[in-house]
Parts: C-alpha cells; sequence; structure tokens
C-alpha cells in the first residue's frame, strides 16, 4: 500500500492535532494525524508523507527519541519539531538533529504553522534535488562559495570566529532558498544580547510570510550590518561574506560551538 | 549570675590586688611601728633602772634598808611602772614597790630568773638585748615589759662597814623593773584598725572606679555587640552597630557590620538565585501546561481570521481573539526568558595560567623570532573571580596590539602579574551619579578616558552649557565647555530636571566655593570643588575603606606608542589607529570585557618609545 500523503502529525494532545488538521486541510493538504509516537511509525512504514510534525514532550516516546527512532529505521521523511517548552536547548536539537530539518514553538498562528510547513517541504524538495543530482543529502549543503571555518545552526544560520573575539553571523543559503526570497530584513540594535536557539532577526519573503532567524550563537551585538537591513537582497546574492546580519562579542563560543556544524 | 559578667570578673581581680598590696604594706608599717615603740619603752625602763640603781647606791653602801624601801617604793608609785624588785642572790626578793611580796622567794623558773638561771650554773654577764622580756602575767592583764639589772659587787661592797657582801661574789642581786605596755598596745591597734579603714574605703572606691570604667569601656560596647550576634542569629541582617570608639573593641563592632553587610549581600544573592530556579520550574511548568491549550486557541482563531474575509464585525472580534493570545505568548514566553537568565560564567581562575593560554594562541605570530616575548610572573598570584575564556580574550587582543605596533621591526613584548592593594580613590568609576530627584548624571554619549562622564548643566545669569566630570572618583579631570569660574554665583543643575546639584549648607574646607553633590546608589554621597587647582572631595563610605586588592597585569611594548591626542578615544568602538588592518573593535571589546569584571584599564604611551596597557582586576569581585 503506497498513498502518499501531505503530513502526519504527532501530539498527544488532541485540540492541537485537531487544530492542525483543521489549518492544513483547509489549505489543501492531506493531513493524517496521531496521538502516539509508536502508531505513527507504524504509518509512516506503510504509507508515504511529504511531512511529519511531531511534538517533542509525549508521555511514551519523546520527540528526539521518535527521531532516532526514524533514523534506525531508515525513514527519510523530513520532520518539524514542536513543542509547548520552548527551551534553548529544544531548538538547538530540533535544528540539529538527523531527520529533524526545522521547529516550531507553541502556540503558533494558523499562518506561523504554513509558513514553517511550506518552508520545510521546499528545503525537503531541495534536499531531494540535490539529492538527484548526485550530492550528499545535508542540512549543511550550499549552493554559493562560503568561508572555511563557518559553524552552521542546522540549515538556519551560520557563525564566523574572529581573531578578536567577535564574531560574525549571518543567514545559511538553503534557508534563504526554502523560505523562497527575501523581501525585507528586520534586526535588533547593537547592545542587545542575543541567545542561541532564539529568533535574533526576521525576514518577510516575497510571498509575505514572516521567517524567523534562530540565532547561532549567545552574545551581545556590536555591530549591525546597516547594508543588509537597507538592501536585504544583499543577504541573498552574498549570505556568507557581505550579507552577514550581526558581529557579535560572544561570552562563551566554546559551549555554543558543540551544538553546531562546520 | 554576677560572677558571669566580665566587669565583675575584672573588678574583683583588681580589688583583689589592692587588697593584697595593703595588706602587705600595713603589715610592715605596723610591725615596725611597734619595734620603734617598744624599744621607746625598754630605753626607758633601762634608763629608769640605772637611775634606781644610782639612787640607792649609797644607801646600799650604808645599808639604809629604810631609805631604799622608801625610794623603791616612791618611784614605783609613778604611772608608767608596774613595779621595782630587787631580788638577793638566793631569789628572795629583799625591796619592792609591792610591799606584800617583800621576802617572798621567786623559782628560778620564774620569768624574772629564767634568762640566767635557764642552764645550770647562772650566767653572771647578760647583754643588754637579752635583759628584756615581754610576758602575760594572766590572759586578762596587759603586756608587760621587764628589764633586769644585775646588780655586781665592787670594792667599796665589800669594804663597807656592813660587810654584808664576801668579795667571792660576782652579782649580788638583780634589780628587776617592769612596765604596763597598755600604751604601745593601744597605739599598734589603732594602727590596725586605720588600715583595716584604709583597705575598705580603697576597695570601694576602687571597685567602684574601675566598674565604672570597664562598664562604659568594654561592658556597654560588648553587650552592644551581644546585642547585635542576637538580632543576626534572629535573621536581622540589616542590625547596624553605631561605632564610637576606634579602639580595639571599635574595630571588632566595624569588622561585625562589614561582616554582617558582606552576609547581607551574600543571603541576597543566594535568596535572588533560589528565587529564580524556583521561577524557572515554574515557568517551566506554567509553559508547557498553559502553550498547548493556547495552540488549539490561536490556531483555529487565526484559521476563522483567515476564512471570515469580508465580514468585517466578526473579524475585528477575531483580531481581538487572535491579539490576545499572542500577548499570552509573549508573557508565558518573557517567564521563560526570565527564567534563563543565569548568573555570568565566571569562576575562580589563576591569571597567571590564562597568560599562558593567551600567549599559547599567539605564539605562532612570534615564530618569526623578531619579537621576543619576557614573562615575569608573580607565582603568589591570589585567585580572581573572572570569566576565563573572556579575559583570556583581553590578553590576546593586548598582545596582538603590541605584535602590531612593534610591526616589521624587531622588538620585545613584556608580560608582568603581580598582586596590588590600593586605597579606591582614584581607581573607583562611578557608574551611576543621582540627582536629588535620582536621575542618573551618566552620560554614555560621553567620555572622559573611554569611560561615561558625570554630565552637569550650569547657569550663570544667561549663559547656559554642559560640563563633564570624570566617572573615575578623585582623578579631578573634566572637561570645561567655556564654563565661568564656579565662585561667582554660578548655578550647578540636573540636565534633566534642573534641580541644583550644589550643596546648599556646606563649602569647600579647602578654599571655600560651592560645592557640588550627587547620590551613588547605595554608597552614599559623594561631594567635590570644580574651583581651579582645589581638587577638593568627599566620598565618606570610600574615604574611609582599606585598600582594595587587585591583580595586575602589565603588558608592554617597545612599538611605534600612540600619538597623545589619540588615547582618549583609544577604547572607542572603531577608534583604530591601524588603517585597514584592524577592525577598531579591538580594545573596545577589551575595555568592556575588563569593566564588566569591575576592573580597570589604564594606557601608559610615549610615541616611538612604547606603549603600556595596565590592566586591574579585583580580586573581591
Amino acid at each position: 500500500m503506497s498513498i502518499l500523503r501531505d503530513i502526519l502529525v504527532i501530539d498527544d494532545e488532541l485540540t492541537v492535532t485537531q487544530a492542525v488538521v483543521k489549518v492544513c486541510s483547509a489549505e489543501g493538504m492531506t493531513v493524517t494525524a496521531t496521538g502516539n509516537a509508536s502508531e505513527a511509525l507504524r504509518f509512516l512504514e506503510d504509507g508515504k508523507f511529504r511531512l511529519v510534525l511531531c511534538d517533542i514532550m509525549m508521555s511514551e516516546l519523546d520527540g528526539f527519541q521518535f527521531l532516532e527512532e526514524l533514523d534506525r529505521r531508515g525513514i527519510q521523511t523530513p520532520v518539524v519539531m514542536m513543542t509547548g517548552y520552548s527551551t534553548v536547548e529544544n531548538a538547538v536539537r530540533s535544528l540539529t538533529s538527523t531527520g529533524a530539518v526545522d521547529y516550531i514553538s507553541k502556540p503558533f498562528t494558523a499562518d506561523e504553522l504554513l509558513t514553517v510547513i511550506r518552508r520545510s517541504l521546499r528545503c525537503a524538495a531541495l534536499l531531494d534535488e540535490a539529492e538527484s543530482a548526485g550530492l550528499p543529502r545535508h542540512k549543511s549543503m550550499s549552493y554559493v562559495p562560503c568561508p572555511a571555518n563557518h559553524y552552521r545552526l542546522g540549515y538556519v544560520s551560520w557563525v564566523m570566529l574572529e581573531d578578536e573575539g567577535t564574531a560574525r553571523i549571518g543567514v545559511c543559503d538553503l534557508f534563504l532558498k526554502a523560505m523562497d526570497g527575501i523581501r525585507e530584513l528586520e534586526l535588533s540594535l547593537p547592545g542587545e544580547d542575543l541567545v542561541q536557539g532564539i529568533p535574533c532577526a526576521t525576514a518577510t519573503s516575497q510571498d509575505g510570510s514572516v521567517h524567523g532567524i534562530i540565532c547561532p550563537m549567545d552574545g551581545t551585538i556590536l555591530e549591525v550590518n546597516t547594508d543588509a537591513q537597507s538592501n536585504p537582497s544583499l543577504v541573498e546574492k552574498d549570505p556568507y561574506f557581505k550579507g552577514w546580519l550581526y558581529r557579535i562579542l560572544p561570552p562563551n563560543p566554546e559551549n555554543n560551538l558543540q551544538w553546531l556544524s562546520s | 549570675m554576677l560572677d558571669n559578667k566580665i566587669a565583675f570578673k575584672l573588678t574583683f581581680g583588681v580589688v583583689l590586688t589592692a587588697l593584697l598590696a595593703i595588706v602587705i604594706f600595713a603589715w610592715f608599717n605596723i610591725q615596725s611601728q611597734s619595734k620603734s615603740l617598744l624599744s621607746e619603752v625598754e630605753r626607758h625602763a633601762r634608763q629608769l633602772s640605772e637611775a634606781v640603781k644610782s639612787d640607792t647606791e649609797y644607801d646600799m653602801l650604808r645599808n639604809d634598808r629604810e631609805r631604799i624601801h622608801e625610794s623603791i617604793r616612791r618611784i614605783g608609785q609613778q604611772a608608767s611602772i608596774d613595779r621595782i624588785r630587787v631580788f638577793n642572790k638566793s631569789g628572795e626578793i629583799i625591796y619592792s614597790s609591792e610591799e606584800s611580796e617583800i621576802g617572798a622567794m621567786v623559782d628560778q623558773k620564774a620569768e624574772s630568773c629564767y634568762r640566767c638561771h635557764s642552764v645550770g650554773e647562772p650566767l653572771e654577764h647578760l647583754e643588754t638585748t637579752e635583759r628584756t622580756r615581754i610576758f602575760q602575767p594572766h590572759p586578762d592583764s596587759p603586756r608587760l615589759l621587764g628589764i633586769i639589772d644585775p646588780i655586781y659587787n665592787s670594792p667599796s661592797c665589800w669594804s663597807s662597814a656592813c660587810h654584808a657582801h664576801p668579795e667571792s661574789q660576782t652579782v649580788l642581786g638583780v634589780l628587776d623593773v617592769t612596765m604596763p605596755l597598755t600604751d604601745v598596745d593601744q597605739n599598734i591597734r589603732r594602727s590596725q584598725v586605720a588600715a583595716g579603714i584604709l583597705a575598705i574605703s580603697v576597695i570601694l572606691i576602687l571597685s567602684l572606679i574601675v566598674g565604672l570604667m570597664v562598664r562604659w569601656w568594654i561592658d556597654r560596647p560588648v553587650q552592644e555587640l551581644l546585642t547585635a550576634t542576637r538580632h543576626v542569629a534572629g535573621g536581622n541582617l540589616a542590625y547596624r552597630i553605631e561605632v564610637k570608639t576606634d579602639d580595639e573593641l571599635g574595630m571588632l563592632a566595624r569588622s561585625f557590620n562589614s561582616m554582617t553587610e558582606n552576609l547581607a549581600q551574600a543571603r541576597l544573592q543566594l535568596f535572588q538565585s533560589d528565587k529564580l530556579a524556583s521561577l524557572g520550574r515554574l515557568a517551566a511548568g506554567v509553559a508547557h501546561e498553559i502553550n498547548n491549550p493556547l495552540t488549539a486557541v490561536l490556531t483555529y482563531s487565526s484559521y476563522l481570521l483567515k476564512r471570515s474575509q469580508g465580514k468585517a464585525e466578526v473579524q475585528n472580534d477575531l483580531n481581538v481573539i487572535v491579539s490576545e493570545t499572542i500577548r499570552c505568548r509573549e508573557i508565558v514566553k518573557s517567564l521563560l526568558d526570565f527564567a534563563r537568565q543565569t548568573v555570568p560564567k565566571k569562576r575562580q581562575a589563576d591569571i597567571n595560567e590564562i597568560i599562558g593560554r593567551a600567549t599559547a594562541v599567539i605564539e605562532n605570530q612570534l615564530s618569526l623570532g623578531r619579537v621576543k616575548l619576557v614573562m615575569e610572573l608573580d607565582a603568589d598570584l591570589p585567585k580572581v573571580t573572572v570569566d576565563a575564556n573572556q579575559i583570556q580574550q583581553v590578553f590576546i587582543n593586548l598582545m596582538v596590539n603590541a605584535l602590531d605596533a612593534i610591526g616589521e621591526d624587531s622588538g620585545v613584548i613584556k608580560v608582568t602579574s603581580k598582586a596590588i592593594s590600593v586605597h579606591p580613590a582614584g581607581f573607583l568609576q562611578i557608574k551611576r551619579a543621582l540627582c536629588p530627584k535620582r536621575h542618573d548624571l551618566v552620560d554614555r554619549m560621553v567620555k572622559i578616558d573611554g569611560k561615561p562622564a558625570i554630565g552637569m548643566r550650569f547657569r550663570k545669569k544667561e549663559t547656559t552649557g554642559l560640563i563633564y566630570l570624570s566617572p573615575m572618583y578623585g582623578s579631578h579631570e573634566h572637561r570645561l565647555n567655556d564654563m565661568p569660574p564656579i565662585e561667582e554665583g554660578i548655578e550647578l543643575l540636573c540636565p534633566e530636571c534642573s534641580r541644583s546639584l550644589l550643596s546648599e549648607e556646606e563649602v569647600c574646607p579647602r578654599c571655600g566655593s560651592a560645592v557640588y553633590a550627587f547620590e551613588v546608589p547605595l554608597k552614599g554621597m559623594v561631594q567635590g570643588c570644580l574651583a581651579d587647582g582645589c581638587g577638593w572631595h568627599r566620598w565618606e563610605q570610600v574615604d574611609s575603606s582599606w585598600n582594595d586588592e587587585f591583580v595586575e597585569v602589565r603588558v608592554e611594548d617597545d612599538g611605534c606608542g600612540i600619538p597623545e591626542a589619540q588615547i582618549p578615544k583609544l577604547f572607542e568602538p572603531f577608534a583604530t589607529t591601524k588603517g585597514q588592518k584592524g577592525t577598531g573593535l579591538g580594545l573596545a571589546v577589551t575595555w568592556g570585557i575588563v569593566d564588566n569584571h569591575n576592573g580597570t584599564i589604564l594606557v601608559e604611551s610615549r610615541v616611538g618609545v612604547g606603549t603600556t596597557f595596565i590592566i586591574r582586576i579585583p580580586v573581591k569581585s
């Protein structure tokens, strides 16, 4: 049996799955809902889904164990993690674990949910494309040249440590492609503290959807790239050099680096 | 109860010592007094016995017994004489002032005979001192002093008409005079009573004075300390002892006060982190429990909002639901954000070790051999509480700067570490300065030596402007923007609320001009004089405090040096002197890190000679 459905949503809270089903069905997506991870595994063995939405805190098998189980069974369906307990650790693990592509914190609006679903689906499609072109299917893949000494938080953002103890951060090109073009960029001000795993900037895509850019490293903003702010297409054209977002002073880069991939 | 009191113990000890001294003194005094009185009586008795002997000698030779009787009776009637007796050799009383005992025999063991007859053969000569005896015939009678005077044979005796005595006899008889010691004993008793009265009055006065002194200087402060410890033990950490003296107890009180202050701070911190931890757990629980139902509310309402295009009334209502639910989400998120605010990652660390790690990082840049790195590290450096990664970055930045200053030439970088102790005045940065209405005068946009300055507005008649003081307490640097002299009726105002910053009651004790005053939160008032060349300042809490301990690290190079004009702007962002080479952030970052550790950073530089950066990190953070 090989039915292709769009979304499988897993959450032990019935109101959440019902809401997701409602919103997604209204957008024409086919959605299957389940309250526990073992049933979800059965569904995934039997049929095919384009995307899985999975809660992290579940009683029987938690979200990260579910990811490990998927990896063990060789199921490559991309997963978006959801949680009502949006800690830094949950966010960062969701972006870096094998199998998970993105992360959404509860509660979310219908638009926020759809934005993340569409972005993740596009990301998965891009990864499929790369795979079929013979490239490695990996979240840290890049279409444009990027510096050697930078670290990535999933497919979202990158950080580059500088000699003076400062660090530069920016957005990854796969994320920019998945959000389908950047129209506006909203940045924080110098002096503000950024936290790894928490959005540090918001980007509006061409279709008007709003995307939070998750910060790859803790630190205080020393300098903001005003060029990028006034001309967001710079970020898209040269995301790793001229299109950087902030220069920060990280208090403890070693601690943050353990989550990042080079 | 009483014998537990320190005042009683001290008084008792002092009084006991005094009493002992008085007793010893009185004993010796009475001894010598009675000795001299007795010798006086003895001399008198001897004179008397000599007088009796010579008075009766003629009558003896004439053997006129009646006259001898008469003489002895007459003399014996005197009040100072008990009796006068003459014994013959066989012990018979021949003459006596007591007529009744004439003719009576006296035993050789009697007190008057005993001196000579105690050893078998009677003595013929007696030393003057041995002739005297003191005795008491009955326990009730007064003491008596007796003196015996042997009557020796002489040629006139055996050759006289009566031929009463043969020539062979040496001693013919004994004259015995006894005198009562009533007066002497009375005198001694009087002295004893006087000594007793003296002792008692000394004890009373001494115990009163010592008691009062102990009470005033020891008991009271100790009682205050005791009350304070009870308060602190009971949890009242705000209790302070009023320090009145500078003696050891005053110092004890002062250090007690600072101990409770530190304790209060530590408790507050502990309480704060405990509170944060429980708030964190609460926030996590709330977030988890509330976010699921909120998800349903938010998704459905935002979904309905999308679907209700064209129905303005419904849309308005749904908008309220969506925006209010988003508000709830923000509240929960801010709870989680707040719970995440943890204490800085500061730990006890050895500065020398951090310097070692920093040099390891830049070592490959030194490997060309042009630049020599000299280390003079103090092995006994106290540990400091710092973020080791940040401090390491400070040293790396300074050493990289030194390398850049040396450039293509050869040179030496010297890194020195040592422990120093300096008075806070001149090194303490005022980070907040409040006007009477509690506006912060510290202006982050204007910096003196890289540190945000204290801004005040001056006004004199029509002219007005801003003046900036250095935030380093006691440094007396200020930027005057064409400010008229301070003494001529000038006003100093808070730039925000225009409240006067001049002290109303006080003038500068040094030059008499007006003084400014502002408050540093929790640390009291700072006052100072702005008159040219005066430089008077006062900040009681700092002026009276002890020296602060710092670890000082100097990074010296013999490179190109920094022009004097550039030094004030050195720590500001993008003030690079390296042209294209640097980002202009290195020293700003360095300054930020040192400032975060409540440290100070100083620069000494001469063009062509070299630059020294001096970093001081407080040992007590």
